[in-house]
Order: C-alpha cells, then sequence, then structure tokens
C-alpha cells in the first residue's frame, strides 16, 4: 500500500533537551495510526516538527514521497492535511457555523476571489452537513465560545474536517470528552475514515478509546519509538507495560 | 430577525439626520459634523487593524497625516484635480501600511504600539522638519475644495455632503469585507492565529492586508481633511491624533462595525457640545471619558450588546 506520510529519522532538541529522538514511521493510506507514550514522550513535539508548527532539528518528512519537512503550517494544510490540537483550539468570538466555513474557505478560489466573491465562499451547504454529521445543528449560530467543553471539543475536530483532508493529526481528541460524546467522536471518526478515505495519526491517553479507534499502535518513550503494532500486540508487550501502561 | 430591524432602523434614522443636520447648523457647526466624518473614516481603518485582525497601530494620524499631504501638496503646488491626489492618498498609505505590518509579524500588543508610536514620530518629524516637501511649520495654505461634474463644493454644506457620500462609501465597502472570507480570517487572525494558520488561513499575508488596508482608510480621511480644513500643518498629526482615533475604536467597541462611528462621535462632538461649561470643558469630557472606559470596557457596543442579550 502506498505511504502516505513518511517521517525518517526525526529529531528535535530543545538546548540540552532532546524531545524528539530520531523517529521514524510511515503512515498507509486509509490506515489509522495511533500514538502513545507517557507525559513528556515527545508526542506533541512530533506532530508539531510534522507540521511545520516546530522546525525540526534533522530528519526528513514526506507527504506521499515529497519533502515537505518545515513546509509552513498553512501551505501543508493546502496540501490536504489538517490537525487539532491538544488544547481546544476554536475562535470563541465567532458563531459555530463562522468556525466552520473559516476552516474550509481557504481551499476555495484566490485571494482576490475570497474577497469579491460570496460572503461564505460557497461553504453553507457543506458547513450545514459538517453540523449534522457532528450533531451542533442546533448551535449554528451560537458562538463558539459559549459552548460547553465536549461541543468545543466536537466543533474543534469537525473544523479540521471541513476542507476533506487527506491526512488528519489529532491531537488527544478525546481528552476531556464524557463517555457517550467519546462514543460518538469514535463512531464519527470511523464513518470519515471509511467514507472519504481519510488517514488519520492520533495521539490518545486514552486507551480504551485508542485500542477500538486505531489499526496499528506506535509507542513513544523520552523520544524514541520503543514498540510498534496491532493494538493487540502492543497491549502484550512487555517494554509497553513497562514503560507506560502498567501491570494490571 | 427582530435584531436586524431593529439595526435597520435605526442606521436609517441616523442617516436621514446626518442628511438634515446641516439645515439646522451654523457654519461652525456643519465644519464640526464634517471632521466627524473625515475622523470615522480614519477611525474605520483603525477597527480593522485592531478591533478585527487585533494588531495595534499607534500610527494612524501619520497615514492621516500622508494622505493630507499627498493632496495638500498636488492640489496646490502641482495644481492637480482632485481625484488623482485622493487615489494616490489611499495607494501610498496602503503601501506604506504594508511596510508598517511586517514588525507585526515579529512583535505583539505594547511592543507593537510602541514600534508604530515610534513611525508616527518619524512621520511626525518629516512633516515638520523637510522643508523643501512640507513648507514646515509653516504649512501648505489655500488648499482648494474640488469640484464635482461641474458643481463646486467650495460651500461648507456642499463640502459636508461630500465627506459624509465618502463615509457612506467606505462602510458599505467595509461591511462587504468584515462579511466576506476577509473579515472571518482576520477575526482568525486575532483570537487565534495558530489555529488559522493550521487551517490553511495565511496569517502573514491577512496580517499585512489588515495593517495596509487600516493605512489605507486612514490615507484616504486625509486626503478628506486637506480640503476641509484648506491648510495642513503638522501639528494635528503628532502621536495625539494617533490616541484620540484609538480612543475612538476603544470607547465606541474595538471589533464592532459601528463602534467608530460612536467612538468619533464622542471624541469629536462631545468637547464640542461640552462647551458651555466655559474653560472646564476639557476637563469634563476627560473625567467622562475615564468614567466611561472604566465601567464599559468594552466600549459603547459591547455595552448594548450585553444589555440586549440580557
Amino acid at each position: 500500500m502506498n505511504s502516505v506520510l513518511q517521517v525518517k529519522n526525526l529529531k528535535k532538541s530543545f538546548g540540552g533537551i532532546v524531545a524528539v529522538d530520531g523517529v521514524s514511521f510511515d503512515v498507509a493510506e486509509k490506515e489509522i495510526l495511533g500514538i502513545i507514550g507517557p507525559n513528556g514522550s515527545g508526542k506533541s513535539t512530533l506532530f508539531n516538527c510534522i507540521l511545520g508548527q516546530l522546525q525540526p532539528s534533522a530528519g526528513d518528512v514526506r507527504l506521499d514521497g515529497r519533502a515537505v519537512t518545515g513546509m509552513r503550517p498553512c501551505d501543508l494544510n493546502r496540501l490536504g492535511v489538517s490537525r487539532t490540537f491538544q488544547l481546544l483550539q476554536i475562535f470563541p468570538h465567532l458563531t459555530v457555523r463562522a468556525n466552520l466555513i473559516l476552516a474550509g474557505q481557504e481551499h476555495q478560489g484566490s485571494m482576490l476571489s475570497r474577497l469579491v466573491g460570496r460572503p461564505d465562499a460557497g461553504l453553507s451547504a457543506a458547513a450545514e452537513r459538517m453540523l449534522g454529521f457532528f450533531r451542533l445543528e442546533q448551535l449554528a449560530d451560537e458562538e463558539a465560545g459559549g459552548l460547553s467543553y465536549g461541543q468545543q471539543k466536537l466543533l474543534d475536530v469537525a473544523m479540521a474536517f471541513m476542507a476533506g483532508p487527506r491526512l488528519a493529526l489529532l491531537d488527544e481528541p478525546a481528552g476531556g470528552v464524557n463517555p457517550t460524546m467519546l462514543a460518538n467522536l469514535r463512531e464519527r471518526l470511523k464513518t470519515i475514515n471509511a467514507e472519504q478515505g481519510a488517514t488519520f495519526v492520533v495521539i490518545e491517553h486514552n486507551m480504551e478509546f485508542v485500542m477500538a479507534l486505531c489499526d496499528r499502535i506506535l509507542v513513544l518513550a523520552e523520544g524514541r519509538v520503543i514498540a510498534q503494532g496491532t493494538p493487540a500486540e502492543v497491549r502484550a508487550n512487555p517494554q509497553v507495560i513497562e514503560a507506560y501502561l502498567g501491570r494490571g | 430577525m427582530n435584531r436586524k430591524a431593529l439595526g435597520i432602523s435605526i442606521v436609517s434614522l441616523c442617516g436621514a439626520f446626518l442628511m438634515a443636520a446641516p439645515l439646522g447648523l451654523k457654519p461652525y457647526g456643519i465644519f464640526i459634523l464634517s471632521m466627524w466624518a473625515v475622523m470615522t473614516i480614519a477611525a474605520i481603518g483603525l477597527n480593522l487593524t485592531l478591533g478585527y485582525a487585533g494588531q495595534i497601530s499607534l500610527a494612524q494620524a501619520a497615514f492621516v497625516g500622508i494622505g493630507a499631504y499627498v493632496t495638500a501638496w498636488l492640489t496646490t503646488k502641482g495644481a492637480w484635480p482632485f481625484w488623482p491626489t485622493y487615489f494616490l492618498g489611499f495607494a501610498s498609505c496602503f503601501a506604506v501600511g504594508w511596510l508598517l505590518g511586517y514588525p507585526a509579524l515579529r512583535v505583539q500588543h505594547h511592543y507593537l504600539a510602541f514600534v508604530t508610536l515610534a513611525f508616527n514620530t518619524l512621520v511626525f518629524l518629516v512633516f515638520r522638519n523637510e522643508e523643501w516637501l512640507t513648507n514646515g511649520i509653516s504649512g501648505i495654505s489655500n488648499v482648494p475644495r474640488p469640484s464635482l461634474f461641474g458643481y463646486s463644493l467650495n460651500g461648507g454644506r456642499a463640502f459636508y455632503y461630500f465627506c459624509l457620500a465618502h463615509l457612506a462609501f467606505v462602510s458599505v465597502a467595509t461591511w462587504w469585507l468584515i462579511r466576506s472570507p476577509w473579515g472571518r480570517a482576520f477575526v482568525a487572525v486575532r483570537e487565534n492565529p495558530m489555529r488559522a494558520l493550521s487551517l490553511g488561513v495565511d496569517t502573514r499575508r491577512y496580517t499585512l492586508m489588515a495593517f495596509a488596508l487600516g493605512a489605507g482608510l486612514g490615507g484616504v480621511s486625509g486626503t478628506l481633511y486637506a480640503p476641509l480644513t484648506q491648510f495642513v500643518d503638522p501639528t494635528p498629526f503628532a502621536l495625539g491624533l494617533s490616541l484620540n482615533l484609538l480612543l475612538m475604536v476603544v470607547l465606541g467597541g474595538s471589533g464592532y462595525f459601528f463602534g467608530p462611528f460612536l467612538g468619533a462621535m464622542v471624541a469629536v462632538l462631545l468637547p464640542e457640545w461640552l462647551r458651555f461649561t466655559q474653560g472646564y470643558y476639557l476637563m469634563g469630557y476627560a473625567v467622562l471619558v475615564m468614567v466611561m472606559m472604566a465601567f464599559w470596557p468594552t466600549g459603547l457596543l459591547g455595552l448594548a450588546d450585553r444589555l440586549f442579550k440580557k
């Protein structure tokens, strides 16, 4: 199968601290890859280096075989890579609908056409579908800042899919979401994966969520990959139990 | 929809009032109202940069000054007609504003305030000291008022309607802009640049654009200021005016479309209305501003917004 994302020997150090220490992995098309590991194991730094938010100290990132190392996040996004962040990142003073339209508008036309063209950039219908898909339609005209945490989290994830990305990197999508909504979120992600053929990389601490969602799991500890495999293999790996999962 | 209907009625009423106002005013009153229209245009520009895109600028007076000098110089010494100077005033401020935006890509908030403040001081010094260009403190006098389709706008009332028409045009264009994807992108740059960037929003380009457009409207304001006062000298374009324009935006309600209209009304008209207190009017004005800012930090429209939502 084709690799959508290839990461080779990626390194990032902050002064004397090595946060990511030579991480390599491939993500196949339509795969859902989970990344787990203890706090401070370099998961979010790895994301930020892949996505151009941070410049890696060394290493190589390729998207469909094309070198994209250190490319600006907005340019990467326009190549079909979207992401969410560990902490909620929405636009609190825009309505829920406007948040979604914003998340897709830069993929429509040129900068000039976005000034003189339609105010909704032709995305009203798509936003409506996304609202329905994430069950936010009742809240469409509310300011996003007024929503509950769980609803904001759904909006946060929904925004990452407005432009129909090929590859989505989600940093703790389940963090702080209640169990009912969590099942809903997992089912939504599975659907997007199946129907749109989107590839996922998901950082997550919620083991139940990650084991049920992912095809393959990568385990990081102290900036290095210590194990990888199917959820069952990873769960049984003694090194992983030692470093992260603990004995039940 | 109720809110929309209320908004439309208020705007229509204000429009009708502004159209009829000169009939009941003496020439000085008409001049002050024209000044309100001109300053509102500059404040609308600053509201784009600061209120929508979240980039503080203490240089708006410099752009009003550049626009005013372009028109004053070219229509007197160059004997140009008004309209080319109008577009040149906008274009030159747009270009300089774009360049002034670059520091904003590196620094934010009060650091950016100081960068722009220094720029305002620099421009003021050029106006005052470069006599070969600006005629220094003697200024440029007898700036002619334009004519429109052969109809002279020399009279105070005619020129008031000219300023009002510009204000209407700028308002409609700005309204369009903030409802367009650009407006949404400006707010995104203000509220969460990191997320905006990850959603494909080129935050660099939008930040520079917000500066350039805000500055350009400052220039438009200046090109009207010159024929309104018919005399341009450096003094009005010192830092004081930049602070005053900032006050207009913040007091009216930063990031609210109608904020600059209200803010400029308070900053331009209120001191005049308080003149009946004789020597105390500026002190009274200062106290009123302090009270308003202390109790309604989100501005008059922020206050209205909260009251309406209750």
